[in-house]
């Protein structure tokens, strides 16, 4: 009885949001300038870095290359102290490798890569700081920086969370909630053509639930996809008439 | 959008590692005043009323009550007096609550969800306007009251304009003089209850915690060691941990059951006991063996205490603080004494007020009905109007000083002998929760009429042209299961059992749900049932009626005329029973050689399978062992019992219970396949051969041999012992052999080894509870985890945890235990009130010969009771022998073995006001100088046609 209680009977989660409410988003594109592009992202208390390099030549052997298309090459790391028992090793476990493979197939479906045959392209995401939602917030913030380098893609990709806590949807779970709660999904999206491209779920949830789990998560994408799209194109005016300006001047 | 809130980031440290977690704070909370001005964005409906009367003598205008977090803990009962509304229940005293105390915390939803209380829980902790961090260095307690302080704050300038004020009520002494400086509404508690207009709430006031001893000369009790030395203690083995269990012969002894070992330490004295309560967690260190002791074998009951001047300032007389006797060394066990408390269970207690010669005096003592509970002091201007009633009773506290711990009053259930008061009282004696289900609970009901839809069609499998029919004893309402049978065309029989589907209306994890599980089972009493589930759902929804469409959990089999299965089949499926009949009815309609409907014939073809799978079982070595089930006829205007019969068992008792056998069977198998490390269920040991002796010993006196290596021997060889003189002698044989059998349980797969899932008395390898669900939690879970197994339905985290399942295991046995003895206390209840104006002499047969004692049993009644062989008053000794070899007792010439047949006086003793016995006097064989003279039974039996109240279901509890 003294456990955790994930939904309160107020309709409160233990962070104080409702289940249908994001933790707070914040991004800043372009924060590295070595990289073509680049991006900081948190979701609460999850924070993650994703610089892109390229399209560039094909590195090390020239045997990897697609004679049609884009190579994207990814890598997904973690801090060692992005969570509370330090981790041994940042990358080449198999968790990190399996992210690693999720997130070549995620972006392999939404950049332009039959304009770039035989050339490759470098995403680095790594997570500084985890509390939940690692995949979804490194979808979110590579895209953010494949934007920053210029990359073309057909849409957004958006990732979002959610799980079932009594007989509720919720969305954007945090590390607490995926520890204790039932089934996880992670979806990641093209919101603009409502097409899924991507989606993972954990453990056993009734089909009866799915839908309903999924129509919170969608809703979930789109309000992050909102919240991106509303602060990259206030600042693309903003640059505009900053250039306009100076042109002027 | 929804994030753009203003943040605050709360850091929180648990232990040595730093955990860092959001928290969102809001401005979108509401307050739940009806009176609000501020326009909250809230409910449609607001719990708080917008002008609450004011009852108050401290202050004449509206106001709402804010409780701390000690308040609700401890003066609970005065929250739930029926004057006390319109209460805030901040979250963070919610939290703080749920922590602490599982019961409280319950008690306390219960109100928020009630309509009657408007009692409203404030999230104050995501309220942006009353978030408060925590300062360094301040404690997490000084954090939480000056939290509680600033919501007070908060709302009294909120509703300034709303003209409600509000107040906040603690007994802190600190919290209470930096409210008053604030300039906030504060109250104790105690000056608070002392204004309301209701006089007898004040008596519901718990006593306040710390009482400064003042006279140290007056201290009785050791002091309690404090946590940090206790942990210290038990890391070195200086001290034990335990469990403390007051013996029921002796208040003055207990034993400590030790955490995590199978040893029992033993406790004299109540200087040693150190206010100790049964069943409190303690702490105890053993004492120097020289000082080790053995539990005397004096029957002590705490004197009924008439000298009431000298019992107010009381100390402990020279029994109380234990005379160093010399034990003999070869008898002393691990004695120790109490130095420290882990955790008090206590609970309410029922009993009655001493009676008291000073009318005007305010404080009582209480006298508990359960004998290992220490007498209680509570304070009460009402000791006139609670005399010769049964009352409820709280411990609050017990300081050093007092010889009785301290507690106050809470209800007063009805007079003594009262039988819906005895009722109350048995119900709270054996932990039966029989409260009415609250509001919480109803609200996941079906929304009445309830309908049908296509989409449940489509997902069931469609049996309602099937000739199913249920049997049951007559009167019963909730019906949960029902059968077929029909021909194949390829001569096999298509039989089916048909689970009323419980699960289909009771979620997993919803309020519903939760009291379902702590409930664990319907309890019968003899004229009463307490369900576990809302009547909607027992007597109507799931109910397997005749003439409705009900949803059921159906097993289907095809088997061949000779029984054998050739296929099982689970679904859930949607029929329509033809009939609900009771056991005469269907076994009329198999004997009616007219009858050749197909409802008939379906029962043919039932009863024909049953018989072979009886035989098939009880060749397997099955057990079948007697019980007498008793059944009262009630007369209809009095429900006073008029006559008693023992139940008589039919031919289609055994066809029921031969296949929900089967079908328990088939769905323990099917869900340990599927679940191995997480199937709830049943199993029933082999009792340890020893066990055995007392019925091996009895059989043999009369030349008989029992054979207990195996259950198929044991089965045989019980067959075998029939006396053809004496009928009875083969059941109380059965009798005898319940009594060594041990308790059957539930418990997870995953917990056990396979081969201890062993079902002893069914001789078979596995076995769950199936097809019980109305009445039987242990059902719901197997019915969800066959559900899963089939892709019927969800899993839930907790269906899935092993250590989730057990625990609930747990609380079934025990709820399952405590029905058994509720059940068993109310035929006793109902005897009692039987025998009130009756004395009647009885033919009886002794069962079993002890050192000072016959035990009879009285088949006409099923009843058993004692004969006394040496007065318990009268110190002279016995006129009889015992004979320990020979198992017979011999007085004079007369000597009376096992198995003889006596005629035994029935009456009440009627010396203990609270615990009246049935007092069993011997008539026959006639020994001058202890049998009594036998008496014309003058009772005039009732003419009026019996009334057969059937509370009392089929207990199929194997
Ligand atoms: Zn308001």
């Amino acid at each position: 009885m003294a456990g955790m209680e994930l939904l309160s009977d107020q309709g409160f989660r233990t962070d104080g949001r409702k289940p249908n409410e994001l933790r707070r988003i914040r991004f800043k594109k372009g924060v590295f300038k070595q990289a073509d592009g680049s991006a900081y992202l948190e979701q609460g208390n999850t924070k993650v870095l994703a610089a892109v390099y390229g399209p560039h030549e094909i590195r090390g052997s020239k045997g990897k290359a697609l004679h049609d298309k884009l190579l994207i090459n990814c890598q997904y790391s973690m801090a060692t102290f992005s969570t509370q028992d330090r981790k041994r090793r940042p990358r080449g476990d198999r968790k990190s490798q399996e992210m690693t493979m999720h997130l070549k197939q995620t972006f392999n479906a939404v950049v332009l890569t039959e304009l770039f045959p035989k050339v490759q392209l470098d995403i680095y995401v790594e997570v500084l700081q985890s509390d939940g939602g690692n995949y979804c917030a490194s979808v979110n913030a590579a895209t953010l920086a494949l934007i920053d380098a210029g990359i073309p893609m057909k849409d957004y990709v958006i990732a979002c969370s959610g799980s079932f806590v009594k007989d509720t949807p919720i969305v954007d779970i945090n590390h607490l909630e995926e520890s204790t709660a039932g089934a996880e999904i992670i979806v990641a999206v093209l919101p603009r053509f409502d097409q899924i491209v991507f989606i993972e779920m954990n453990s056993r949830l009734h089909e009866d639930h799915l839908s309903r789990v999924m129509d919170q998560v969608m809703n979930g994408c789109k309000d992050i996809f909102n919240i991106l799209n509303q602060q990259v194109k206030d600042e693309l005016c903003k640059k505009a008439a900053i250039d306009k300006l100076v042109d002027a001047g | 959008m929804l994030t753009n809130k203003i943040f605050i980031k709360k850091t929180r440290l648990g232990g040595v590692m730093k955990i860092v977690r959001e928290h969102y704070l809001r401005d979108d909370i509401s307050c739940g005043s009806m009176a609000c001005v501020k326009n909250c964005q809230g409910l449609e409906r607001e719990p708080l009323e917008e002008s609450p009367d004011s009852d108050s003598s401290l202050l004449r205008k509206s106001h709402y009550i804010i409780p701390d977090t000690n308040v609700v803990l401890h003066q609970i009962d005065v929250l739930e007096d029926p004057s006390i509304k319109n209460v805030i229940i901040l979250q963070t005293v919610l939290d703080e609550i749920r922590h602490r105390s599982a019961p409280v915390y319950k008690r306390v939803t219960e109100m928020i969800s009630s309509s009657q209380k408007h009692f409203y829980t404030y999230c104050n902790e995501f309220n942006m306007n009353t978030y408060v961090e925590r300062k360094p260095g301040e404690s997490a307690n000084d954090r939480n009251d000056r939290a509680i302080r600033k919501a007070v704050g908060w709302y009294s300038s909120h509703l300034k304009d709303a003209g409600v004020l509000v107040l906040l009520l603690t007994n802190d002494v600190e919290n209470l003089k930096y409210a008053l400086s604030k300039n906030l509404n504060a109250y104790t508690i105690y000056d608070y209850v002392k204004s309301l207009s209701n006089k007898t709430i004040v008596d519901r006031l718990a006593n306040p915690l710390n009482q400064s001893i003042s006279d140290k000369n007056k201290v009785l009790f050791a002091e309690h060691l404090g946590m940090a030395e206790i942990q210290k203690g038990i890391r070195s083995g200086k001290y034990l941990q335990g469990t403390i269990l007051i013996s029921r012969e002796n208040y003055l002894e207990a034993n400590v059951s030790i955490r995590d070992k199978d040893q029992m330490v033993f406790v004299q004295g109540l200087q040693n006991l150190n206010r100790a309560v049964n069943d409190d967690v303690v702490v105890i260190e053993i004492l120097p063996e020289s000082e080790w002791s053995c539990p005397s074998s004096m029957v002590l009951a705490e004197d009924e205490g008439k000298d009431e001047e000298d019992e107010e300032n009381r100390g402990l007389n020279d029994s109380e603080k234990l005379i160093q006797n010399k034990v003999p060394r070869e008898l002393r066990q691990p004695t120790g004494r109490v130095v420290g408390i882990v955790k008090r269970n206590w609970r309410q207690y029922c009993g009655i007020l001493q009676p008291s010669i000073l009318k005007e005096r305010t404080r009582h003592l209480f006298i508990p009905a359960e004998k290992r509970i220490p007498k209680i002091r509570i304070e009460t201007r009402q000791s006139d109007a609670l005399a010769s009633k049964r009352i409820i009773v709280a411990i609050d506290s017990w300081p050093r000083n007092s010889r009785y711990p301290l507690g106050h009053f809470v209800r007063c259930l009805g007079g003594v002998g009262d039988k819906d008061t005895e009722n109350e009282v048995l119900l709270l004696e054996h932990d039966v929760p029989h409260s009415n289900f609250s509001e919480a609970v109803l609200s996941f009901l079906p929304k009445m009429p309830w309908t049908i839809t296509e989409e449940d069609l489509k997902r069931r499998r469609d049996l309602r042209h099937l000739d199913i029919c249920s049997v049951d004893p007559p009167g019963c309402t909730d019906i949960d299961d029902a059968l077929h049978c029909r021909s194949l065309s390829n001569g096999n029989f298509e039989v089916g059992v048909h689970i009323a589907d419980v699960s289909h209306f009771i979620r997993p994890g919803n309020a519903l749900d939760q009291e379902a599980a702590n409930r664990g089972t319907t309890v019968y009493l003899t004229d009463k049932r307490i369900d576990m589930v809302p009547d909607l759902l027992s007597s109507n929804l799931c109910s397997l009626r005749s003439g409705v469409n009900r949803f059921a959990f159906s097993v289907l089999w095809e088997m061949t005329p000779q029984a054998d299965i050739i296929s099982t089949d689970f679904t859930k499926s949607i029929i329509d029973s033809k009939a609900s009949l009771t056991y005469a009815e269907a076994q009329l309609k198999i004997d009616d050689p007219n009858a050749s409907d197909n409802l008939t014939k379906s029962l043919r073809g039932l009863n024909h399978l049953a018989k072979i799978l009886k035989k098939k079982r009880l060749d397997n070595g099955a057990l079948s062992l007697a019980s007498t089930e008793v059944r009262f006829f009630v007369d209809s205007e009095t429900n006073d019992p008029i006559d008693v019969q023992t139940k008589e068992l039919r031919e289609t008792n055994s066809m029921v219970e031969e296949f929900m056998l089967l079908a328990n069977i088939a769905v323990a198998e099917k869900i340990l396949k599927e679940f191995p490390d997480n199937a709830l269920l049943r199993r029933h040991p082999s009792p340890p051969v020893s066990n055995f002796d007392p019925l091996i010993k009895a059989a043999a006196s009369k030349g008989f041999k029992i054979d207990v290596s195996s259950g198929k021997g044991l089965a045989d060889s019980l067959d075998k012992a029939v006396v053809p003189e004496n009928p009875y002698f083969n059941t109380m044989l059965r009798i005898m052999t319940t009594r060594c059998m041990m308790q059957a349980v539930y418990f997870c797969s995953g917990m056990l080894q396979p081969m201890d899932y062993l079902h002893y008395g069914l001789a078979t390898p596995i076995y769950t509870h199936f097809t019980s669900p109305i009445r039987r939690y242990s059902d719901i879970i197997a019915h969800r985890l066959l559900a899963v197994s089939i892709g019927a339905d969800a899993s839930y985290p907790e269906l899935l945890e092993k250590t989730k399942i057990q625990s609930l295991c747990n609380n079934l046995n025990y709820r399952h235990k405590m029905a058994q003895y509720a059940g068993r206390a109310s035929v006793n209840l109902h005897t009692h009130l039987f025998f009130k104006t009756r004395v009647q002499d009885e033919q009886g047969h002794v069962l079993f010969v002890r050192k000072n004692a016959l035990q009879i049993l009285i088949p006409k009644y099923g009843l058993e009771g004692t004969v006394f062989l040496n007065d318990e008053g009268q110190k002279t000794s016995s006129l009889f022998v015992y004979d320990e070899e020979m198992n017979t007792q011999t007085a004079g010439n007369v000597t009376i073995h096992v198995f003889d047949p006596v005629i035994v006086q029935l009456s009440i003793d009627r010396s203990n006001v609270q615990h009246m016995k049935l007092s069993l006097k011997l008539v026959k064989p006639e020994i001058p100088g202890f049998s009594v003279p036998s008496v014309k039974d003058t009772s005039t039996l009732s003419t009026q046609e019996p009334v057969g109240k059937s509370a009392q279901k089929k207990r199929k509890m194997m």
